[in-house]
């Protein structure tokens, strides 16, 4: 197989890659949002099936919930989730969102309390105060952190070969043991650092587009 | 006429009883101020006023409408929009600024006028850029807080209270964060108000300031208030803790 055929094949398991990418921040960054509000809850069942919620997500590794979100269906119910590609979003979404309401989190936390009371007494209402005095510093604040979880993300697209869903990677290491050669790995690891120099490079831009204030 | 009245505030944090039993009338134009120890309960008061702490006990009235009111011993608030509408009598100006850090020194003058009075961009901003104006800010308008020095940085919250054009203005000891060479121009900046007959109350360690700029001055210790009167009145003094605490000052 000529070096061309190899890329072909893998290149179209690249925008599956990159779907798998673009989906799961679509999806769990939002929802992180929403954990994180469960997290800091002052309802007690809430706070607590939430904190639940984190610790098995980010306690246990993100292929056997692939796994589980896959064939456990069928081994519970008799049911089979028939879309691979749905089971992998699903699973990468609600994995990640944990991860980014931590971080969401201790960025709320740490914003001193002055700034609340500052907007409640000049009268902004709670949703004002949150959109508009505390979310664009909490955002400036988690940003390194976000970047980190963004990485990692790049890297675990590759965790769909678990369920076989033929994104790059999975696909890669097919081509490799059929053609026994060490290439797909090769165009896999640049793919793998070239989508990663990028993130850099956009998160670089973002936290310098918000370094005008301290 | 009555700008503010607190009647027989109560406040506990758990076990601990931070205020008993306190009232304090403000009259419109007349300068408060609030003296005593630290951890006598002074911030509490002004928390309490400015409704970042719920009283356990008493009536709170802003211009004859009561904000609180007590019954049977228990403070029970008025419905939102009546607090909204308590709120919008009052500003507050706190001992380290809290100032809006991703806004603009303009922005954070001109933002609460225009997206909680809904006042006009145009006339929020003319607003502010006379307020910055009067306090020597005007150069400053399109800096960050982070830029500014202490003293400039708390100029700026002043102007952030007045643009909101309140009726009463607190002060949570506003030059205690400062370096010894900046209180001066805050204190400054508050007589000039006072000149403009501008209601105020203020929690201040500064004497010499209190004696000069208040019409009236409370005393406070251990939740309650020992003393108040005229400035004159308070300084001559023969209440025990006062004197004591008045030669702590004067070394
Ligand atoms: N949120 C709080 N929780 C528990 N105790 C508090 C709280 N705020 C104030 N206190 C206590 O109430 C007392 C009065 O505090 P404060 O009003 O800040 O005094 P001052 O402003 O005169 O120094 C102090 O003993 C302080 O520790
Ligand atoms: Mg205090």
């Amino acid at each position: 197989m000529s070096f061309g055929t190899m890329f072909l094949q893998m290149g179209a398991g690249m925008g599956k890659s990159l779907l798998i990418f673009a989906l799961t921040l679509l999806f769990s960054m939002p929802l992180g949002m929403i954990v994180a509000f469960g997290r800091m809850s002052k309802n007690k069942i809430i706070q607590t099936a939430v904190k639940f919620y984190i610790s098995v997500m980010r306690g246990t590794p993100l292929m056997l919930q692939l796994l589980v979100i896959f064939y456990g269906p069928y081994y519970l119910f008799g049911m089979n989730i028939g879309s691979r590609f749905a089971a992998v979003i699903v699973g990468f979404s609600l994995n990640y969102a944990a991860y980014f309401a931590e971080i969401y989190r201790s960025g709320i936390q740490s914003i001193p309390v002055g700034q609340y009371e500052a907007a409640n007494v000049l009268g902004y209402s709670k949703t004002q105060t949150f959109m508009l005095i505390i979310l664009p510093q909490v955002i400036k604040r988690i940003l390194p952190a976000v970047t980190n979880e963004i990485i990692t993300l790049v890297k675990d697209t590759s965790l769909a070969f678990a369920i076989a869903y033929q994104e790059m990677f999975t696909i890669g290491k097919q081509i490799a043991a059929s053609q026994t050669s060490f290439l797909p790995f090769v165009i896999a690891g640049v793919f793998y650092y070239v989508m990663n120099l990028m993130v850099a490079f956009a998160m670089d831009k973002a936290e310098e587009k918000l370094s005008y204030y301290r | 006429m009555d700008i503010l009245n607190i009647n027989h505030l109560r406040k506990s944090f758990g076990d601990l009883e931070v205020i008993k039993d306190i009232s304090i009338t403000v009259k419109e134009g007349e300068v408060l101020s609030i003296i005593g120890p630290s951890g006598s309960g002074k911030s509490t008061v002004l928390r309490c006023a400015t409704m970042l702490e719920t009283m356990d006990g008493g009536d709170l009235v802003y211009l004859g409408e009561y904000a609180a009111k007590d019954e049977n011993g228990v403070s029970v608030y008025a419905d939102k929009a009546n607090l909204q509408k308590a709120k919008s009598n009052f500003g507050l100006v706190f001992q380290n600024f809290n100032l809006f850090p991703h806004y603009s020194v303009l922005k954070n003058v001109m933002d609460a006028p225009v997206r909680v009075q809904k006042r006009s961009v145009e006339e929020a901003e003319k607003t502010a850029r006379e307020l910055l104006e009067q306090m020597g800010l005007a150069d400053k308008a399109d800096a960050y807080p982070h830029q500014l020095s202490g003293g400039q940085q708390q100029r700026v919250s002043i102007a952030r209270a007045l643009a909101m054009q309140p009726k009463i203005l607190f002060f949570d000891e506003p030059t205690s964060a400062l370096d010894p060479e900046l209180t001066g121009e805050i204190l400054k900046v508050i007589k000039e108000l006072a000149s403009q007959d501008m209601t105020m109350v203020i929690v201040t360690h500064e004497m010499s300031f209190a004696r000069d700029v208040s019409d009236k001055i409370i005393f406070m210790d251990n939740g309650v208030i020992v003393e108040e009167g005229t400035p004159e009145e308070v300084f001559a003094s023969e209440n025990q803790r006062m004197k004591e605490f008045l030669r702590r000052f004067n070394g």
